[in-house]
């Protein structure tokens, strides 16, 4: 979020200083499963991630690289036949949003994607979403950034922000000082620490993704595979990358520690999650997994994400705490959050994300 | 101390010593074991059915072997041993294991991980060509299955391994075409004093170097590697490298053996948390132990070539030691005096082992030469200068962040093999030392796992 805004503000020819306590993209940018998908948000989200898929297509001319992103189209599969009224109900609402999405019976299904298991007993087809490289995403926008003229600073740690008069006063951890008159929360897991500090607490916290990756295997699965269940441990998701490894996550969560920027993937999910995969794409059972990892993602209570001006204080703005489905909507934070900083508003739609929804709730409380 | 558990990694010299003193206590250890049958690598039997002697099989240590296996044939109804058996996870005081398909969780009061080393390999031009093997490999073909990896090998690289297993296998009667040792001519003799500290093994060694002039086999000290040439359908043609005079040789082979020595395998100790430290004198990482294998997480001790290399008969010392510290903090009484004499012992030998590294080093510069073609990563197909533009486009300066950024290091054997070269690419080309440039994070499973394992019990709910 934070490098993609700095480049966005950069193409708005706002000065930007880019802060990052150590290496852009390490965190949840980089750990995530690679999802570029509209399809299953939250309405509220589908302008935002409509905007942002937008931007995923033109990467290429816009930062120079395109982080490996695959329009293969994202297939949402149940095996509740009680799912299949919900799966209608989303591709209805989501068409009043501009997202086409198709429904595909039990046959279309054997049909176009054979590879997912007999278990499924219909989906749902976005053809425009897919999925990209999360490890490559945010440091390329960081790279673009910076050579628009963003000043960036890794390894550099903000351990205090104050608004003192016109200005924001920021104290990095070795002492320096940065000041501006604007100032936005993209940190992550850790953005509550600093929305607290700056007078706004939000109940954050960190979870683990249990991620895993087989050895190459022939091509055969094209579009990006998910579930849509109430059970946690089924809902695992899949996608194969041109070169063959197969990616996939889901189930339960692990534990993350903010603290010390650890989280793990418990092995006992490993095993829970070989089992979910064998059946939604069967063929994986002659695959073999040869690394596990995981990282630390923000999750809100509504599952919704701390997005906008703050509630209080002139020139402070949020962008964090996205719920483990942050990636696809990177390029679009960013794009939106510039437009805010620069114009005063957006003309996508963010309030359902706002900070003060948090604060409401603890005064009626 | 009610009821204490404790697994053993490994059924090599450490492992089986291990076992022996905790047996010897009272105590029924699992030991879990990849092999199919117990004595590691170096003590690997052959299979079912063969009929080499000791002898043929383990040449000089032979008694050691015999021994080692003997004692382990009298442990097999005390112990609970699982051969074919993999330990790939870690979780607080649980190891997972998987054994086929079968996946199983055991907890553990205490745990020795004495699960060896493998090939330390370097770069060299052509050495993704098909008929390029490890040394270890090379021996391993050879112990297990009685065949020799080609019809013409080369062995190159450096290390006592290269002058054992070019012993074996003309005893073998393989055709060895050459033996390449890229140690600096003089390093031997550098290394005189710290190897006097294991006369008879330093005896060996010289004889081994002359049993192979004695026999004729070629043998070029001083040497630098430049490429080995071949195509992919034929795989391996030919090896050319630069003698110590400075003159290009090439010599026709179907096969080479490469190695520089070894490495832990220390994916065990990464998981478990334990604390590392580079070592100079080897420019590598080690996990860290006391004396007596305690690494720096209660519970787990580190025993073998798995955390120093000390060779076998360290290994088996290491292995009772560990096992020792074991029951003194499970409560048992400990024997003092002898443990004093085995630490000793393997002060001896890590002496030794210092000299081992000065005699056969390890050379930076041979790996930061390299151009950008030579392949660093086989099993994605990384070159140098792959590596070399992710530092300088991407800013990467350290090895976990150039890995995801290039992917070297993410193929199926995780780094094992590659990323010792990489480390030093990055060092070179940001101008600081391995060391800073620091280690590939380790990830569950230590060895690819089937998506078909399945594991009995409960899946335990741990998400907040």
């Amino acid at each position: 979020m934070g490098a993609s805004s700095a480049f966005f503000l950069r193409q708005r020819n706002r000065s930007v200083i880019l802060v990052e306590r150590d290496l852009i993209g390490q965190q949840a940018s980089g750990v995530n499963f690679g999802n570029v998908r509209r399809q299953a948000r939250n309405l509220a989200q589908l302008p935002l991630a409509n905007r942002s898929r937008a931007i995923w297509g033109q990467l290429p001319s816009l930062i120079g690289e395109d982080a490996e992103f695959l329009a293969t189209g994202h297939i949402r599969v149940c095996y509740d036949h009680e799912w299949i009224d919900s799966l209608e109900d989303y591709v209805q609402n989501a068409r009043e949003y501009g997202l086409e999405l198709e429904m595909i019976s039990r046959k279309g299904l054997s049909a176009r994607f054979p590879f997912i298991g007999p278990e499924a007993v219909a989906g749902s087809f976005s053809p425009e979403d897919g999925h990209a490289n999360p490890r490559l995403a945010a440091p390329a926008f960081g790279r673009a950034a910076a050579r628009l003229g963003a000043q960036v600073l890794e390894k550099t740690e903000i351990v205090s922000i104050e608004k003192t008069g016109e200005d924001f006063e920021l104290v990095t951890a070795d002492g320096g000082c940065l000041r501006a008159p604007a100032v936005l929360v993209t940190a992550g897991c850790w953005g509550g620490i600093l929305s607290a500090q700056l007078g706004e607490p939000v109940p954050i916290v960190a979870r683990g993704p249990q991620m895993a990756v087989t050895e190459p295997l022939p091509y055969l699965i094209e579009p990006v595979i998910g579930l849509a269940t109430n059970i946690p441990e089924e809902a695992v998701y899949i996608r194969q990358v041109a070169r063959g490894n197969v990616v996939y996550g889901g189930g339960l969560r692990g534990p993350a520690y903010p603290d010390i920027r650890r989280a793990y993937v418990v092995p006992d999910n490993s095993v829970s999650q070989f089992s979910q995969v064998r059946r939604l794409v069967p063929a994986l059972a002659c695959a073999r997994v040869i690394r596990t990892w995981s990282g630390i993602e923000g999750y809100l209570s509504d599952d919704l994400p701390i997005m906008g001006p703050s509630a209080h204080t002139a020139g402070l703005f949020y962008a964090f705490g996205f719920c483990g489905h942050g990636f696809q909507l990177g390029p679009g934070v960013g794009d939106v959050m510039a437009e805010l900083i620069d114009r005063g508003a957006s003309t996508t739609p963010i309030e359902a994300f706002d900070i003060n929804r948090f604060s409401d709730a603890e005064q009626a409380a | 101390m009610a009821s204490s558990q404790v697994i053993i990694v490994g059924a090599g010299p450490a492992g089986v010593r291990a076992a022996e003193a905790l047996v010897t206590a009272g105590l029924r250890p699992i030991m879990i074991d990849e092999g199919t049958c117990d004595g590691g690598q170096i003590y690997r039997r052959q299979p079912t059915g063969f009929v080499r002697s000791y002898k043929t099989l383990y040449g000089t240590e032979a008694n050691r072997a015999r021994n080692l296996h003997q004692s382990f044939e009298s442990l097999r109804e005390s112990i609970d041993y699982r051969p074919e058996t993999l330990a790939w996870g870690l979780w607080e005081k649980q190891l997972y294991v998987s054994s086929g398909n079968r996946g199983e969780a055991f907890d553990f009061s205490a745990l020795i991980v004495a699960g060896g080393a493998t090939d330390r390999l370097m770069p060299v031009p052509g050495w993704e060509l098909a008929g390029v093997y490890s040394m270890g490999a090379a021996q391993i073909a050879l112990k297990a299955q009685a065949v020799a990896i080609g019809r013409q090998v080369v062995l190159m690289g450096s290390g006592p391994l290269l002058y054992l297993v070019a012993n074996q296998y003309l005893d073998a009667g393989a055709n060895v075409a050459a033996v390449v040792d890229t140690a600096p001519t003089g390093s031997r003799f550098k290394a005189l004093p710290l190897l006097f500290a294991r006369p008879g093994l330093l005896a060996k060694g010289i004889s081994l170097a002359a049993r192979l002039r004695f026999n004729g086999v070629p043998v070029y000290r001083g040497a630098t590697p430049l490429s080995i040439k071949g195509d992919a359908s034929n795989g391996v043609g030919s090896v050319r490298f630069r003698s110590r005079t400075g003159s290009e040789r090439e010599i026709s082979c179907d096969a080479i053996a490469l190695g520089w020595h070894l490495r832990p395998e220390s994916q065990l100790a990464d998981l478990a948390r334990c604390d590392f430290h580079f070592d100079p004198v080897t420019h590598q990482w080690l996990p860290s132990i006391d004396t007596d294998g305690r690494s720096s997480i209660s519970g787990v001790y580190l025993a073998g070539d798995g955390v120093r290399l000390l060779g076998a008969e360290g290994a088996e010392i290491a292995g009772r030691l560990a096992a020792l510290a074991v029951l003194n903090d499970l409560g048992h009484a400990a024997p003092v005096d002898e443990r004093v004499r085995l630490r000793r012992r393997l002060d001896v030998m890590d002496r030794f082992r210092r000299g081992l590294a000065v005699a056969f080093p390890w050379q930076p510069a041979a790996v930061r030469e390299l151009a950008d073609d030579a392949v660093i990563c086989r099993c994605e197909s990384i070159t140098a200068g792959d590596i070399r533009e992710t530092i300088r486009v991407k800013g990467a300066v350290e090895v976990n962040r150039t890995k995801a950024l290039c992917r070297v290091g993410m193929g199926r054997c995780q780094g094992r093999y590659c990323s010792d070269a990489a480390a030093e690419i990055i060092a070179a080309e940001t101008n600081s030392s391995v060391e800073q440039v620091g280690r590939l994070r380790g990830q569950a499973p230590i060895k690819p796992l089937a998506v078909l394992t399945e594991q009995a019990g409960t899946i335990t709910n741990v998400s907040p």
